[in-house]
Order: structure tokens, then C-alpha cells, then sequence
């Protein structure tokens, strides 16, 4: 399969001729496939952001090209613009950038530059509310009376509603409680089940990463370090060490029970999945 | 031992519009801290965690009940710089409360405030900086530092006050795990190797695990009191409040709920790998 | 980017003027900037110059950064420059069409581009040479004498230190609703000017909401750290003369003299 979107030797440069100047990602290669569930994990100033602001061409490459189904998005300004709408980006803390009267008039900000009619706009919006959870009685209110929560929903469902083939998401979850965590989370699930489309979360939350997504890709340094699925990367927890980042709790404890010779799989990352494994040790051992 | 900040039946409601009040924010709260100690409060959005912070050093005023710091009554607005100056409080957002573009400057702020002689503003900023590790910062700008670092500077701005007892609003809410870490290793250490007290607000769960104690609010009551792994173990109390407890404990619990015999009380990894170690090869 | 912006950026160094006690470099500053509109003649012009490069030297700002600081100016030099070049009046040299220069406007327009451009790089020289809040310190301790006629000198001062912090952290935020609003398909830059008035629209909105907030926590910050009013507060650096800023003033009062001299006998 094609990859949907995908960067060539991507490198970055901000304010190129100052004193400020700053190379924040050098060389990257990276891919995202149709209805793939991709996580990109790496600490502040590991050049994430820098790369996912430019997979929907809101920044240019100092060097190196960005593809879209196969096409160099900044080979024309029409491309580059319908790529904008294709590629949805939700920032961090996404609620600073509500601006309108009503939430639905907010949703409805994307589709309404996307051109589209009056019916599809209404659509939109409403098939967008649903999926993160905001009914019809949401729609019609000031977006700055809502909840902390409701107004990082509403913001995610202005993205939604441009109906990208590629969503990103820059820490959705950040400042939230627990309960927050989890819906928003969930929303984004949905999302992806329903529409099919690919989803790239960008976190450094490793417990996170650990219940939601199919592969991985590891940033440090302005560069790719590893890419791969969950059990290939959590494998590698002293590189991850390195590169300031931890493990999900949980995998720390399957790696020091293996260590003390209990036999579990590698790829452990979450409670239920520690249970299993447990219960099934046990049982092996009772019977032997 | 002595408490040094006490509230009996304090409740608070805000004003929704002149002369009409809103839903009860905080219900007859009745909450003691002991001097020294490291207590943990922790509650979901809108449980009246963050109101008590600002209830604290008289930044609000009860609507109910009384709020005592070393015994003043913060409705008496002739103590109050007296309670300020004992009472510090952290917020959430670092940026928003840096007021210098000069780090030691800010640290300043406070002693300048309270009219001490440069000489003595000077000392302490210095140890302010020292005491959380920012003082090869003393001459940075602050909007250049990572999110862990200006939350350090916001405390050290605080802790130059030298109060009795530090209030943190959930401090680390919008930090990277690194700048998390630090911040509270900075807090763990203000308490334990200076003596001050600190109560921690927080929605993780991981970082109460160290406290003295953790109160845990719900819609403005408090619904559990204890020792970290007293509250940890409530486990279906804590998920029907909407909060969870530590993998490691959530670990544990499952594995009892599946017949094994896991005591509850290991918090950190290692002692959890032990604990179930120990279950599983008997 | 916004960030970018050098205008009125402090450098750090350790040079003579930038040990000068700020208030100091206020009123050097200001003497400067009399002087240079008092010039009229090559010779005063020569000496404010001379001041100036003086100046330049003995601080280490390097002339890339002046040089790249004024480049947002060229255009209002530009037109400054032609304005005058043709409007002054006079003996016509050259026409061409219905537009003449004269002697006069050509001298003029020297005049003006060189005493604009001169402005700039002497008070560029104090920012680059000075912290910021040195300088509101240098300022509220300069104005402190006005307090009793009701001027709020320490509130204005305490206003523009806390502007001043501000600053980055807004044009920060502008930049990020700006992305985040592009990326749901606003345009800045098509359309008529109307147009572009009402795009901007989500980027003010949001602005002006964020910044309501960050007074709204700033101020509670400050209550909680203590903050009253200017009453009673004290300062950790206190600022005090040196030998270096009474050769300073000297220097400034010869150069004051000089430049009025010249004036009055008119060389």
C-alpha cells in the first residue's frame, strides 16, 4: 500500500540569516497509511511539532519535500491549499482558538473555507458535534461558557468537520483531567473508526501511545530514531531511557518480572493485557 | 502537632451575577494541615480544588465558615499581608504569573513587596534560586525557558517569601513529563530537606504517591482522607469519582480481583514487580 | 517569524555604557536626540556624528545588527527623502516633467534621512545596551520628582515592566492562533481590505480573550505574592551613580555646549 502522506529527507531551518537561527529537524523520513493509527512520541524540542506543521504545509521545507497521495504539496498553491483541508491539524490547547458567537458557527469555520454549500456546512457540523459528544443543545451556545473539556471538544470537531483524510492531533489531552483524558481519547477513536481515515497522535505521554495506537515513530533531535509497532519499540527501553522518555508504567514492571525470571511476553502495555499474561504464567507453571 | 492552616465548615459559592449565587463550590469543609507535612489534594475539574487554593491566602473569602493560616482569620483584611506572606500560592500556568522579564527580578518581586533592604532581597533570591536549582538561570529571560523551568522560577518567587506553607494549583497540568518531574522533585525537596509545608493540587495520581497524606475532593466535599496507599487502594471508590489510581496499584488490584493474593500497598515499580513476584512463584 | 523582531532588544555585554547606571543613558539619550535636531550645519552634524560613532564603538553593538535593525525604516527614509527632495521650495536645478530639485531640497532631504537615521541608531544603542527593566527603573526613578504633582510614577512603571514581559509571550501567541486558524483554511492575505479586516477577525477574538485571562491570573498572582501599590516597596538593585556616569554627564554637557554654540554662531 502507498503510503497517504510522507516526507522525503525533510529538513527544517527556522529564521534562516539571525542570530536565532535553528535547525529543528534534519533529514526525516516519514509515512502515515491510509487508515493507519500512528503515534509520534519524543520530548519537547524533539522537532515534533516542527514536522507535523509541515504535513499539512503550513510550514515550507528548508529542504527535502513533502508528499500527499504521492504528490510534492507545494508543486502548486491550489495543492497547497486543498492539502490544508485534507490534512486536518489540531494544535495544543485547540480552545484558545475558539473565536465565534456559537459553537456551531465555530465547527462550521473550516467547511465554510472549504467553499462547501449550506446544507453540506449543516452536515458537517452536526456529524462532527456527534462524534465528540456535543449535541444539538451544545451548538447553539457561546463556545466560552462550556466546560474546560466541551471547548477542547468543540475545537477538535472544528478540524473534524473539514472531513480530512489525515487528522493530527498535538497533544490533545494536555491539561486535562482524568476524565477529560479519557473522552477526548475516545472521540478521537471513534473518529477514526467511523471515517477510516488516518490519525497521527503527537504526545509524550507513553501510557497514552500504549492504549491507542497501531506504530510508532520516535523523535529525537530533530530526526526519526525508530519507527515500529508498540512491541518493537517498548523492546527498546534503554534507548527510549536515553532519549528522555519512559516507558508505560506498566511495561516497566513486565520488564523487571522478566528480569527476575518470570517469563511474560515483551509487548506488554497495559493492565488488562498484564493480567493475561500473569494469569496465563501461572497456569503454566501449576501445570507443569 | 501544631496545624498550621485550618478551614471549619467552610463553604464558598461564586457569584454568578450581582446578587445571585452560584452552586455551592465547596460544602462545609472541615481541613487541617500539620506543619511539615506534605499533603496531596487531588479531585476532578470543578470538584473546588483550585477555589480552595485562592480560599487559602485570602485571595477569596469564605461565603461560609472560616479559613485560619497560623490561627488568622483571612476575613480580618487588616492581617492580610500577614497571611499572604505565610501562605504562597503556585498556579498553573507559568506564564501568566512571572510579572519580570528578568528571572532574579522576578524572584525579587515578593521581598520587594514586603519593603526588606536589598541586601536582604538579594540574599534571598539567591537561596530561592539555589533551593530549586535555577540559579545558573538568575540572568535568563523567562520566556526562554522550557515549561519546567519557569514553573521553578514561579516557586522560587514564592519560597523568597519564605511562608510557612506553600499551595501549589496544580502546577504541572500543562508541562511535559520532564518539566513534571522536575517540578515536583523540587516540591518533594522543599518539604523534606527545608521544612515547609506544601500542599500539592493535582489530577495525577503519580504524583501523590510520596505525600504525607492525600484528601481527595468531589463536588466540594472531601470523600477520602489518608495515607497515598490507604486512598490508592479505594479502587472502585476512585473510578466511580471519575478518578484513577496508579497503573501499578490498578495492576494489583486486578490481579486480586482475579483470585491471586497481591497485597495493595506497592507503589513504585519495583516494589510492585516484587509484590507480584512474590504471589506468583509461591 | 514574529519572534524576529529586534526593535528595542537588549543585548548583553559588559562595556562601559552598558555599566552606566540607566538613568544616565536616559538623559544622555535625550541630550543626544537635542542635539541631533539642533545640528544644522555640517560641522555640528559632523560632531553629534562623531558622538555617535563614539558611542557605537565603546558599547560593541555590531553594526550588523544596527545596519538590521533599521532595515524596517528604509522604506520611511525613502520616502521622507523624496518628499522633501521635491516639495521644499527653491531655485530649481533639474525639472523633470512638474517636479523640480532644488538646492534647498536636496539639502533638506540629507538633512532629515541623516537626522532620522541618527535618532534611531542612538536610541537603538540605549535598548541594545540596557535590560528593560533597568530602563523602567531608570524611568520611574527619573520621574519620581513628578509624583507630587500626581503623576503615577510608579504604576506607569510597573505598566510598561509588565508590557514589556508580555511582549514575546503575545506575539508567541499570535503566531500560534494565526497557524492554528490557517490550518483550518483562513487567509490573511487575499481579498480586498475589508476583507482582510474581517479575516483577521479569529486571530484578534482569541488574542483579546487570552490576554483578558493572563491579566485576570497575573493579577492574583501578584495580590498573592504580596503586592499592594508602590507604597512601602523596595528594590533589590538599588540604583546608584558611579564616577563613570559623572564623566558621562560631563561628556554630555560638552557635547550639549558644543552643538548650541555652534548653532548660535551659526558655522
Amino acid at each position: 500500500m502507498n503510503p497517504i502522506i510522507r516526507t522525503e529527507n525533510l529538513t527544517h531551518t527556522y529564521s534562516v540569516g539571525t542570530p536565532f537561527e535553528r535547525t529543528a529537524i534534519v533529514g526525516v523520513d516519514f509515512a502515515a497509511h491510509p487508515g493507519e493509527f500512528v503515534g509520534i512520541i519524543g520530548h519537547t524540542g524533539s522537532g515534533k511539532s516542527t514536522l507535523m506543521q509541515h504535513l499539512n504545509g503550513l510550514l515550507t521545507p528548508t529542504s527535502g519535500r513533502v508528499l500527499f497521495q504521492g504528490e510534492d504539496i507545494h508543486q502548486s498553491k491550489a495543492l497547497t491549499r486543498s492539502v490544508r483541508f485534507q490534512v486536518g491539524l489540531v494544535f495544543q490547547y485547540p480552545e484558545y482558538q475558539l473565536f465565534e458567537e456559537s459553537v456551531y458557527k465555530d465547527i462550521a469555520f473550516g467547511p465554510k473555507n472549504m467553499g462547501l454549500s449550506k446544507s453540506e456546512i449543516d452536515q458537517r457540523v452536526r456529524e462532527a458535534a456527534a462524534l465528540v459528544g456535543l449535541g444539538a443543545a451544545h451548538l447553539e451556545k457561546s463556545p466560552f461558557v462550556l466546560s474546560g473539556g466541551q471547548k477542547r471538544r468543540a475545537a477538535i470537531a472544528g478540524v473534524m468537520a473539514m472531513k480530512p483524510k489525515v487528522l493530527i492531533l498535538d497533544e490533545p489531552t494536555a491539561g486535562l483531567d482524568p476524565r477529560g483524558r479519557t473522552e477526548i481519547l475516545d472521540n478521537i477513536r471513534t473518529f477514526h473508526r467511523e471515517t477510516g481515515a488516518t490519525v497521527i497522535l503527537v504526545t509524550h505521554s507513553m501510557e497514552e501511545i500504549a492504549r491507542t495506537v497501531d506504530r510508532i515513530a520516535v523523535m529525537s533531535d530533530g530526526k526519526v530514531a525508530m519507527t515500529g509497532t508498540r512491541g518493537e519499540i517498548f523492546a527498546q527501553g534503554d534507548a527510549l531511557e536515553q532519549m528522555g522518555l519512559d516507558l508505560p508504567e506498566i511495561t516497566r514492571v513486565a520488564l523487571r518480572l522478566r528480569a527476575m525470571g518470570i517469563d511474560l511476553p515483551g509487548d506488554i502495555f497495559t493492565v488488562e493485557q498484564a493480567v493475561q499474561a500473569l494469569l496465563a504464567y501461572k497456569r503454566e507453571v501449576a501445570g507443569c | 502537632m501544631e496545624q498550621i492552616f485550618e478551614t471549619q465548615r467552610l463553604s464558598f459559592q461564586y457569584q454568578t451575577e450581582p446578587g445571585v449565587s452560584g452552586a455551592l463550590v465547596l460544602k462545609e469543609i472541615d481541613l487541617s494541615i500539620e506543619s511539615g507535612s506534605f499533603v496531596a489534594i487531588v479531585g476532578h475539574n470543578g470538584s473546588g480544588k483550585s477555589t480552595l487554593a485562592k480560599l487559602s491566602n485570602g485571595i477569596l473569602l469564605p461565603t461560609g465558615g472560616k479559613v485560619y493560616v497560623e490561627g488568622l482569620d483571612t476575613m480580618d483584611r487588616t492581617l492580610l499581608l500577614e497571611i499572604r506572606r505565610r501562605v504562597g500560592v503556585v498556579f498553573q500556568n507559568p506564564d501568566n504569573q512571572i510579572v519580570s522579564n528578568l528571572v532574579e527580578d522576578d524572584v525579587a518581586f515578593a521581598p520587594e513587596n514586603l519593603g526588606l533592604p536589598p541586601e536582604d532581597i538579594r540574599r534571598r533570591v539567591d537561596a530561592a534560586l539555589k533551593a530549586v536549582d535555577m540559579y545558573d538561570y538568575r540572568l535568563h529571560a523567562p520566556h526562554l525557558l522550557s515549561g519546567g523551568q519557569k514553573q521553578r522560577v514561579a516557586i522560587a518567587g514564592i519560597i523568597a517569601m519564605r511562608p510557612r506553607l506553600i499551595v501549589l494549583d496544580e502546577p504541572t497540568a500543562m508541562l511535559d513529563p520532564q518539566g513534571r518531574k522536575e517540578v515536583i522533585d523540587t516540591v518533594k525537596q522543599l518539604c523534606r530537606e527545608h521544612g515547609i509545608t506544601v500542599a500539592l493540587i493535582t489530577h495525577h495520581m503519580n504524583e501523590c504517591i510520596d505525600a504525607d497524606r492525600l484528601v481527595v475532593l468531589s463536588d466540594g466535599e472531601i470523600v477520602l482522607d489518608g495515607t497515598p496507599v490507604h486512598v490508592f487502594t479505594q479502587v472502585e471508590k476512585l473510578s466511580e469519582l471519575g478518578l484513577a489510581p496508579p497503573e501499578t496499584t490498578a495492576l494489583l488490584f486486578a490481579l486480586g480481583q482475579m483470585g491471586l493474593n497481591v497485597p495493595l500497598d506497592a507503589l513504585d515499580v519495583t516494589a510492585c514487580a516484587q509484590t507480584i513476584y512474590d504471589s506468583i512463584s509461591k | 517569524m514574529l519572534k524576529d523582531i529586534t526593535l528595542g532588544q537588549y543585548f548583553p555585554g559588559n562595556t562601559f555604557i552598558h555599566r552606566l547606571d540607566p538613568r544616565t543613558k536616559l538623559l544622555m539619550t535625550i541630550v543626544y536626540l537635542v542635539c541631533v535636531f539642533t545640528a544644522r550645519t555640517p560641522i555640528a552634524f559632523g560632531v553629534v556624528a562623531l558622538y555617535l560613532a563614539i558611542m557605537i564603538i565603546v558599547s560593541n553593538v555590531k553594526l550588523r545588527l544596527l545596519l538590521r535593525g533599521m532595515k524596517p525604516l528604509i522604506f520611511l527614509l525613502a520616502l521622507t527623502g523624496t518628499l522633501n527632495l521635491f516639495l521644499t521650495p527653491g531655485e530649481p536645478l533639474v525639472s523633470i516633467w512638474r517636479l523640480s530639485i532644488s538646492r534647498e531640497g536636496i539639502e533638506w532631504a540629507i538633512m532629515l534621512i541623516l537626522r532620522i537615521t541618527m535618532m534611531i541608531t542612538g536610541s537603538f544603542i540605549l535598548t541594545y545596551t540596557t535590560p528593560p527593566m533597568a530602563l523602567t527603573d531608570g524611568i520611574e526613578s527619573l520621574m519620581r520628582p513628578l509624583k507630587r504633582i500626581g503623576v503615577p510614577a510608579h504604576e506607569l512603571a510597573m505598566i510598561m515592566s509588565i508590557a514589556l514581559r508580555f511582549i514575546p509571550t503575545l506575539l508567541e501567541e499570535t503566531d500560534r492562533i494565526m497557524r492554528a486558524q490557517k490550518a483550518r483554511g483562513a487567509s490573511f492575505d487575499t481579498g480586498n481590505i475589508i476583507q482582510r479586516g474581517r479575516a483577521m477577525l479569529p486571530i484578534l477574538l482569541p488574542l483579546f480573550i487570552s490576554a483578558f485571562r493572563r491579566a485576570e491570573e497575573l493579577a492574583v498572582a501578584m495580590e498573592s505574592r504580596c503586592y499592594h501599590d508602590g507604597e512601602g516597596r523596595t528594590r533589590m538593585r538599588a540604583l546608584q551613580y558611579s564616577r563613570d556616569d559623572a564623566l558621562t554627564g560631563l561628556i554630555g554637557l560638552l557635547l550639549l555646549g558644543s552643538i548650541i554654540t555652534l548653532r548660535v554662531t551659526g558655522l
